[in-house]
């Protein structure tokens, strides 16, 4: 008997002795970091604005003064040189999509009352880009809640920042910093009202406690895009980009915990191979996470169906052989 | 002639309802967690509720675990428990063959209930199999899923909360057939019925001696 209580005793406290929780740290940093050593043929050229975009203090010689001005950058003008090279974008130089008017200095003052690029003007069209369905994902836009914003100032840009946006969930190796990285995005306006603010009237939302009804919602946080159940599946683009009202959110379960996830269409669907991995029933999720309910295995449930028979069979027998006389 | 011999004290009683009652939630609500489909199936309970049910009625089910261990440690309840080396596997070997040949003959049971043996030894064997082996890890393993923060990582490249999984549902379903079995070996008494009202009043009725 005591054999027993410490087989069992070691068993579940080697199992459950670590601290450490299975999902990611809070801190993850940028996504997807690029082994490449990528060098981009504009680097010199972009570092004549980096000189004063890529940090918060800048310099420039005041010929009226006659001296050199210290300066502090408005944090939006602010570009990550290291993001930058990492992003999309890398390649281009600043002038691909700023006019280069801005070579100039001080900038001409009617260059801020341009009109930015839209992710269209450059990607739509183009055979280079048909993969990416660009089109449908303007017209998944069109439908979405954010376009109604569109008056106020939403743009691509809003979610994509262009300086630093970087597919990620197309080849991500680690889905939880994907996950991660795809959220913050939503939380840049959602849970910081002042950008808020910029685009909507409405009053602080407070997202914790709108999620209160979510079992374990820190799991499902760290373990799910905010998209899953707010945004409409669409299989033919990466990633839906209708963004639904709240009141049609997903919020029933089985919607995920189901033989026929959900997850399947959104969060796994580059993943997806095949019908099942050594049993399991969309199995690809078992390498990032496990859903109850999407995860069982076929082989098991067979197995336990069958012994499950044997022993009703047994059962009966034994009934019959008792009531024999 | 029979006897009646006082076996199951109050506690043990109340316990073993609370537990039959817990273990039925938590199969019912288990099944319906893993089986729910997209749109609920009849006799499934929906996904939140058999979530929350299932948490509920394994608190309990633990709650009421832990006074089951205390009690048996604190009362002569917990001697019945002992297992014993000697004659091990023949005692074992004997009531076997009694359940599969000599039960049909009509022979007396190998092992008789006394006051000192509550169970006969395949019985005791399967009992403290169930009550410190499976149930044990079936509530280790059922904490991990309901902590999934404190379950670890990996283990041997294999996500932790699959292998917890894995265990959980293994030992949930050794002891649902563990019910099915105990239910029916319950209908073995002198009457089909007269070892459940035993449960219930505490007294079992013995065969005396000639």
């Amino acid at each position: 008997m005591k054999f027993f209580f410490a087989l069992i005793l070691f068993t579940g406290l080697s199992t459950y002795c670590s601290p450490v929780a299975v999902f990611i740290s809070e801190k993850a940093g940028p996504i997807g970091k690029d082994t490449s050593l990528y060098i981009s043929p504009f680097r010199e050229k972009n570092e004549r604005c980096f000189k004063c975009h890529g940090q918060g203090r800048y310099e420039y010689t005041n010929e009226n003064l006659g001296r050199q001005v210290k300066s502090l950058m408005f944090p939006q003008g602010i570009i990550d040189r290291n993001k930058f090279y990492i992003a999309n974008h890398k390649s281009f130089s600043c002038t691909d999509c700023h006019s280069e008017d801005y070579t100039k200095f001080p900038h001409p003052g009617q260059l801020r009352m341009g009109m930015s690029n839209n992710c269209l003007d450059c990607h739509g069209g183009d055979e280079k880009f048909a993969k990416f369905k660009f089109e449908e994902i303007d017209s998944d836009y069109r439908k979405s809640v954010h376009f109604k914003l569109e008056d106020e100032g939403f743009t691509c840009w809003s979610c994509h920042n262009p300086h630093e946006y970087k597919i990620s969930i197309r080849d991500s190796k680690n889905l939880k910093e994907t996950i991660l990285y795809d959220n913050n995005i939503c939380l840049d306006c959602h849970s910081n009202y002042n950008r808020f603010q910029l685009l909507s009237d409405k009053g602080e939302v407070n997202i914790m406690k709108k999620h209160d009804w979510l079992p374990d919602q820190a799991a499902h946080f760290k373990s799910v895009r905010c998209i899953e159940c707010h945004s409409a599946i669409n299989d033919s683009v990466l990633v839906s980009h209708q963004i639904m009202p709240k009141e049609n959110a997903v919020r029933k379960c089985n919607e995920c915990h189901s033989k026929n996830s959900l997850l399947m269409s959104s969060l796994y669907k580059f993943q997806y191979q095949g019908k099942s991995k050594a049993g399991f029933l969309n199995g690809i999720i078992l390498n990032q996470s496990y859903v109850i309910g999407a995860n069982r295995n076929e082989y098991l449930e067979w197995i336990s169906f069958v012994i499950f028979t044997i022993v009703l069979i047994v059962i009966g027998i034994h009934v019959f052989l008792r009531m024999r006389k | 002639m029979s006897k009646k011999i006082y076996l199951y004290p109050g506690w043990i009683r109340i316990w073993h309802i609370l537990n039959t009652l817990m273990f039925i939630i938590l199969i019912v609500t288990g099944i319906s967690m893993q089986y729910t489909g997209r749109k609920d199936h009849l006799l499934m309970v929906g996904f939140v509720r058999a979530v929350r049910w299932h948490n509920i009625a394994a608190i309990i089910l633990i709650i009421n675990y832990i006074i089951f261990v205390a009690g048996n440690i604190i009362t002569k309840n917990g001697k019945y428990y002992r297992l014993k080396k000697q004659n091990f596997w023949s005692d074992l070997w004997i009531q076997m063959r009694y359940y599969t040949s000599g039960m049909f003959k009509k022979e007396k049971p190998p092992f008789p209930v006394t006051e000192v043996r509550k169970f006969n030894p395949l019985q005791k064997f399967i009992y403290v199999l169930a009550m410190y082996v499976a149930l044990p890890l079936l509530i280790i393993s059922g904490i991990g899923l309901l902590l999934p923060d404190i379950t670890i990582n990996k283990l041997f490249g294999v996500s932790g909360l699959v292998l917890t999984d894995f265990l959980h549902i293994a030992m949930a379903f050794l002891l649902s057939v563990f019910f099915i079995v105990h239910i029916y070996t319950c209908t073995l008494g002198s009457k089909p019925l007269s070892l459940f009202g035993e449960i219930i009043s505490g007294y079992h009725e013995a065969e005396e001696e000639e």
